[in-house]
């Protein structure tokens, strides 16, 4: 099926797989460049690319982790057929081949998918929530989503250039070494995330200036939505767990480009990739599931109609959470031998994580208990989340004690509780607050019959898929393999877990049918606050003005809009006076340098000097030109406030 | 939280404000860098006795010429804070003397640090040829790097300030500019105690 040809004394070989990739990108641009040029939109999404207002990021965030979310899931899919049938040989998918669908399914899956979707669901409801105007810095908010954006379309596009990485979404050395992967797919790896990880440490520190100095008045700490508070907690874990990955990541880089032998067996030293990796990627299971814990908060409160249960044992579990998943690293580590005493300390330590995660359950079903309770979509999502996490912390559990993990270690029962607890936790959670805040953003709801087909076929898929796998785990069916026998006796389990893939692959497809649909059909939110709503978010129009409130709000309490509703006429008490607001320009500077980093990365790879220097200076020089282009925007006059609010029956 | 102020134009306000959050900014992303380093000096720590067929810090080093690159360094923290000093003053003569001969000292501690890697590789000592030499290198080629990055900085701020003059804009580049300067600097008071003096007790 390979397509070969000789072209001025070369063979080139074009494999049917990446043949395919590459036809259906083909088809995908031509397909874009048709309708945009076809309906005109050129000038539209010029805007888009240059915007740096906050809901607007936000939305790109979730279109561009949405479309990786279609990449690592079509890998899903690829690997769940292969393994369907024992002794299978799908299309070209063994082996090497099994191994990039693999890696990428897990590196995307992370960095690419989880991260970006919940960073735009923040960038959408954090700076409502505390009535600020936008995020401290728009213009490095931008320009975050594009080296995000670069990082990922850098890992993505390895495919089709001679190879995606091949060692595990954790890159092991000396797996991941040369002398192990000579391909350049680790290169890409290595490269890609290191540019995506700039992008996310620099929204971190945006998101924690903004939470900490753009509040508006009364909104003190202590009444800040859960979702602010675990965005405030997720940045703080940001900033100090990927600075860890960033020198993991620089080894690995020097180790491969330029020879160092930082991580290699004999001359260095392995471990130091698995202690650094782990300093990242622990609290990296804890930057994906807390801000799922805030939604759900929110989620649970508002269409329960009642205030969370326990708040301040809610901010307290959010924050020690977050302190103890730094101080677990090594349990990923139990089989390395570092020694029992090593061991003990971190089993006890991960299982105590249980207890403030324990708390947060509890809370919530006590903010059920006696609730006035509404069976929306994005409330389906978060009751099922709360079973479903619960059976992924108890798996947890089961591999926090050391001597039983030496049985479950590197096997399929971890790939089903880890499936549990990031599929089952951070995917709800990401779907319960797309249908939350979709209204909020693009100013109707998304259907409510077609969103509850949606979400229960995704809840049916994704037991069928990950279920079966903690029990071919014990059966003994390691992980990251691409085949087992016959006689192991897996078939069936294996087969049933590829059939739940695919269900949750129709309704990932159902979704987009579903948005679709409403977008044509839907109801429009006129009041801007479709649920009776409990925080700020909800007081103003939807989707909100650029400016988002015309005079902040002066907040009383938690559920601050909650408390207008029941002590007054739903109204709030100005916190200002009307005064002109500035509006900062859109900016191409950071598609550009993005843009630039992505060039470069491509020096690195190849070694082509000139583009590694060239790359180094562009990349400086675009920075000394923000330095002399950072002012500008405009102001909107208190006049021409007034008036707009007026026209909108003004709140 | 803003804090409005009776007889300040919206745009004097949102520099205030704006002002508040790079400097808070700025000691975030030290915190991330604190990481860093932190990362560093343990890559350091745990290969500095792999040194294959290389030499061992005891024998690489040469202490006196670090003490002066030290001293250099240091010095530039101090015309740094002067620089703030006078900043505070409104003299902007003597502030911009000041942050040139901060800057003059930052390339004197890069040149200083040229000349020590140029030795060793002249030696044969290059990054290639033990884990001990390359974390060596990355850690204090990192440090140096910052050095440079502060350097290119201060050369884009003096230009800034030649065209704009002495403003809020301008004074707030300045300050967090220094924080950032500031941490570089003790950054190699670590790099020296860490890497060169317990290198050479052994």
């Amino acid at each position: 099926m390979d397509l070969k040809y000789t072209l001025w004394g070369k063979k080139i070989t074009f494999p049917s797989d990446i043949l395919a990739a590459d036809m259906s990108i083909l088809l995908f641009l031509l397909i874009g460049v048709g309708l945009l040029t076809y309906f005109k939109k050129w000038k539209w999404l010029w805007g888009w690319l240059t915007t740096t207002h906050h809901s607007k990021i936000g939305i790109l965030y979730l279109t561009a982790g949405g479309a990786f979310f279609l990449r690592g899931g079509l890998d899903a899919l690829i690997m769940r057929v292969q393994l369907a049938l024992p002794e299978n040989q799908f299309w070209v998918f063994q082996g090497e081949k099994y191994n990039q669908m693999m890696t990428t399914h897990g590196t995307t899956m992370i960095f690419f998918v989880a991260m970006p979707l919940l960073i735009g669901l923040m960038n959408v409801a954090v700076p409502l929530q505390i009535g600020a105007r936008d995020l401290a810095f728009p213009y490095l908010n931008a320009l975050s989503f594009w080296l995000f954006f670069a990082g990922g379309s850098l890992v993505n596009i390895s495919f089709i250039l001679g190879g995606s990485p091949t060692a595990g979404w954790t890159a092991y050395a000396p797996l991941a070494l040369k002398e192990f992967s000579p391909g350049p797919g680790n290169d890409y790896y290595a490269l890609g995330l290191q540019i995506a990880g700039i992008g996310t440490l620099l929204t971190a520190i945006n998101f924690l200036v903004t939470i900490l100095n753009k509040r508006t008045k009364g909104m003190t700490l202590t009444r800040m939505p859960l979702f602010t508070w675990s965005t405030l907690v997720t940045s703080l874990l940001i900033l100090f767990a990927f600075p860890a990955l960033t020198v993991a990541l620089l080894l690995l880089s020097f180790d491969r480009l330029f020879g160092t032998s930082f991580l290699s067996a004999d001359a260095g030293n392995a471990l130091i990739w698995q202690h650094l990796f782990w300093i990242f990627g622990h609290p990296e299971v804890y930057i994906l599931i807390l801000p799922a814990f805030g939604i759900f908060s929110d989620v649970i409160s508002t269409f329960a109609k009642k205030k969370l249960f326990g708040y301040t044992s809610m901010v307290f579990a959010i924050v020690l959470i977050g302190f103890l998943g730094f101080m677990v690293w090594v349990h990923h580590m139990f089989t390395v031998g570092l020694g029992p005493a090593s061991n003990a300390i971190f089993a006890i330590s991960t299982m105590s994580i249980a207890v403030p995660t324990g708390i947060k359950v509890f809370n919530w079903l006590f903010t059920l208990k006696g609730g006035v309770i509404r069976f929306n979509t994005a409330m389906l999502y978060a009751l099922s989340f709360i079973p479903t996490f619960v059976m992924g912390g108890v798996t947890g559990v089961m591999l926090a004690a050391a001597p039983a993990d030496y049985q479950y270690h590197d096997s399929y029962f971890v790939v089903g509780h880890f499936h549990y607890v990031i599929v089952g936790g951070t995917i709800l959670g990401i779907f319960s607050g797309l249908y939350y805040w979709w209204p909020k953003m693009f100013g109707f709801l998304l259907d409510e019959k077609r969103g509850k087909w949606q979400f229960w076929l995704f809840a049916i898929g994704f037991h069928l898929t990950f279920f079966p796998m903690h029990i071919m785990g014990l059966m003994g069916m390691p992980r990251r393999v691409y085949t087992y026998l016959e006689d192991s006796g897996l078939g069936t389990l294996n087969m049933i877990s590829t059939i739940g893939a695919f269900l949750m692959g129709l309704s990932v497809l159902f979704f987009i049918y579903t948005v679709y649909w409403s977008c044509r059909n839907g109801v429009r939110d006129a009041s801007g606050d479709p649920w009776d709503g409990r925080t700020l978010e909800w007081a103003i129009p939807s989707p909100p003005p650029e400016y988002n409130f015309a005079r902040r709000p002066f907040v009383r309490g938690v559920d601050a809009f909650w408390k207008e509703k029941m002590e007054g006429d739903g109204t709030f008490q100005p916190a200002e006076k009307l005064k002109p607001i500035h509006i900062p320009p859109s900016n191409v500077q950071p598609m550009i340098l993005s843009g630039i980093f992505f060039m470069t990365a491509f020096g690195f790879i190849f070694d082509w000097n000139l583009v590694k220097i060239g790359g180094g200076i562009l990349i400086l020089g675009m920075l000394i030109w923000r330095s002399f282009t950072d002012k500008g925007g405009h102001f909107i006059t208190a006049e021409e406030l007034a008036e707009r609010e007026e026209r909108k029956g003004g709140r | 939280m803003e804090t409005t102020q009776t007889g300040s134009s919206p745009l004097q306000e949102m520099q205030r404000e704006k002002a508040k959050d790079k400097v808070l900014a700025m000691w975030f992303f030290i915190s991330a860098e604190v990481v860093i380093f932190g990362g560093l000096f343990g890559v350091y720590l745990t290969l500095k006795s792999h040194t294959g067929s290389g030499p061992s810090p005891e024998g690489l080093f040469e202490l006196k010429e670090t003490a002066v690159s030290t001293i250099v360094l240091l010095s530039s923290s101090f015309t740094c804070a002067m620089a703030g000093y006078f900043l505070q003053g409104k003299t902007k003569k003597k502030m911009i003397l000041m942050l040139l001969f901060t800057l003059l000292l930052g390339m004197g501690f890069l040149g200083l640090e040229i000349k020590e890697f140029l030795t060793y590789v002249e030696k044969g000592y290059r990054i290639t040829d033990s884990s001990f030499l390359a974390s060596f290198y990355l850690l204090t080629g990192t440090h140096g790097s910052h050095v440079l990055a502060g350097c290119i900085w201060m050369l884009v701020l003096l230009f800034h300030l030649l065209r704009e003059g002495l403003n809020e804009d301008t004074s707030l580049k300045i300050k967090v500019f220094s924080l950032y300067w500031h941490f570089v600097d003790v950054v190699w008071v670590f790099i020296f105690t860490v890497v060169y003096l317990f290198g050479k007790a052994g």
